[in-house]
């Protein structure tokens, strides 16, 4: 008998500990750069933003008070009213809310879907490969706006329509990204060997492949958020996102176009919540970037 | 134990055709080491990468242990033969920690993978066993090697084929690798087929040297042979004093 040192046993609490030291170590490198200090904050602050807005907000976002309608930005009512006289602030919070919940919803479904498309045409290749990317071409040149616009006409105009439309046309990118990191990944020695210990496809995708494609991917939802966060917006302005009342702030500044000479406050404020946030997403995508992808690291 | 007769490997792109092996014949009894020299692109890692099963496209005839050989390969097949690869740096998945690397070969091939068979593995390639916890960037080159060769060994092939396993490697680091082969083998009575460019190395390890050049072989020689600077065919002369050569600088 040959003595053999068995592998010390890590409890929960320090696998546990483990990951929080590894989630630390991340966010810690992400708050390293001012820009994605910035982003990433701004991005924790919607967040928390959308998920208390009742709490935070100071009025209804819906209750009209014609008597105060269209009043500028003052103690009472930091950023004014509109023209039923409820007031922007609780609105914008509130709005914060569909927004949120329209980039997540999208993004959810467009991270894994592209994923798994990109992943399978980079890991078979041939004529798997060819199918399923001449798909994505084809659907990479559908306008996301105009094809809402379709849905819109075909299945009413509301917030599921929205992300229905946006998800249908956002996902090629990260399809073909993930494609491409499936490519290189494919012919690694690590995934030639496994070849030789008869790890079957399904293992060698989900277990091999794809977790090497999930940074990139993260990166390019990320940045993606802003684009959608824009999109979102669109369609809210031309009336195909949410309804009246609720909140949404491309159909707020589609509603303040009217009063944009006297009342600017009106159609500024949201458009100012738009420009806030899809900014923060691109800068906190590009910080993502530098943190999980070592091949575009600056300096 | 390995038996190849008539062996042609050929890529076609378009209408070219590159024809990299040319009608090998090859016998490597058991226990036996046998290395394969040339020069890059003479077709010896493609040699080894037909023999595993990772490329297709090959004709001729394959017999490991008595059973021939198709382009697709069950279970038990894989089992026979497994691969050392040339760069320890991309032969372990870089996500995997060592623990998960080696006990992968075994779920895959319905064996148990528990942590004490791996400790084991670990141990026997001179490894502690609190490496398993490690992730392959806490490794240097030589150790990661040292976990390749583990996760080779762990199903237990009779045969081991080796892809320039210690080129990228420090000449210091080279030797411990080649002994750690060395060792196991007499241990185990292992077959190597060791692919190199490296005339000492294939000297030291092996009991017979094929000279490739061009897709076949033009000569066999000896360690003595080597050692002696000795050969019959001019390019494996010419090999001989190129080594040499770099050897007085």
């Amino acid at each position: 008998m040959t003595y053999v040192p068995l592998p010390e046993r890590r409890s929960l609490r320090e696998n546990l500990g483990n990951m929080m030291g590894a989630t630390g170590r991340f966010v810690a490198d992400l708050m390293r750069e001012p820009l994605g200090r910035a982003g990433f904050i701004v991005v924790m602050l919607l967040i928390l933003i959308a998920i208390f807005a009742p709490l935070i907000a100071p009025y209804s976002p819906t209750r009209q008070a014609l008597g105060s309608a269209l009043q500028a930005p003052s103690a009472t009512h930091w950023l004014g009213t509109d023209e039923y006289g409820r007031d922007i602030l609780s609105r914008l919070i509130w709005g914060t809310r569909i927004t949120m919940q329209t980039i997540l919803s999208i993004s959810a479904i467009v991270g894994p879907v592209g994923l798994i498309i990109g992943v399978t045409a980079g890991f078979f290749g041939g004529r798997i490969d060819a199918v399923l990317m001449r798909f994505t071409d084809i659907v990479l040149s559908f306008p996301s706006l105009v094809l809402a616009l379709a849905f819109a006409a075909a299945m009413g105009a509301g917030l599921q329509t929205a992300i229905i439309a946006i998800s249908l046309t956002a996902w090629p990118p990260v399809a073909r990204l993930a494609r491409a990191e499936a490519l290189v990944v494919r012919n690694a020695d690590y995934v030639n060997a496994a070849r030789l210990y008869g790890a079957g496809k399904l293992r060698l995708i989900f277990l091999y492949v794809v977790p090497m494609c999930i940074p990139s991917v993260i990166v390019r939802l990320t940045l993606n958020m802003a684009t959608i966060t824009l999109t979102a917006a669109s369609l809210g302005f031309l009336g195909l996102g949410a309804q009246p009342p609720s909140p949404e702030w491309g159909a707020m500044i589609s509603a303040g176009r009217r009063f944009m000479l006297d009342q600017w406050w009106v159609a500024l404020m949201p458009g100012f919540a738009i420009l806030l946030t899809s900014l923060a997403f691109n800068v906190l995508g590009d910080a993502l970037r530098d943190v999980l992808d070592p091949r575009y690291t600056r300096k | 134990m390995i038996r190849i007769r008539d062996f042609n490997v050929r890529y076609r792109s378009g209408k070219t055709e590159n024809h990299v092996v040319r009608g090998i014949d090859l016998t490597v009894a058991q226990g036996e080491c046998v290395g394969i020299v040339g020069e890059s692109g003479c077709g010896k890692s493609t040699l080894l990468r037909c023999l595993v099963g990772l490329e297709s496209g090959w004709t001729g005839n394959i017999e490991i242990d008595g059973q021939s050989l198709g382009a697709v390969r069950g279970k038990d097949d894989l089992r026979r033969a497994q691969m050392v690869f040339q760069d320890p740096f991309g032969s372990l998945h870089p996500r995997h920690r060592i623990g998960r690397a080696l006990s992968e070969p075994l779920r895959c091939m319905g064996l148990p993978g528990s942590p004490q068979r791996v400790a084991a593995a670990l141990k026997e390639v001179g490894l502690p066993a609190s490496f398993a916890h490690r992730f392959p960037h806490q490794l240097s080159g030589g150790q990661r090697q040292r976990v390749a060769i583990a996760r080779a060994l762990i199903i237990e092939p009779p045969i081991l084929l080796l892809d320039e396993p210690t080129s990228a490697l420090d000449v210091s680091v080279q030797a411990e690798i080649l002994n750690l082969l060395s060792d196991r083998r007499d241990e185990r009575g292992l077959t190597y087929l060791l692919v190199s460019h490296d005339l000492a190395v294939v000297a030291h390890m092996c009991d017979r040297i094929l000279v490739m050049q061009n897709g076949v072989f033009v000569e066999e020689l000896t360690p003595d042979n080597i050692r002696l600077a000795k050969a019959t065919h001019p390019y494996a002369q010419h090999l001989m004093d190129v080594s040499l050569l770099s050897d007085a600088l």
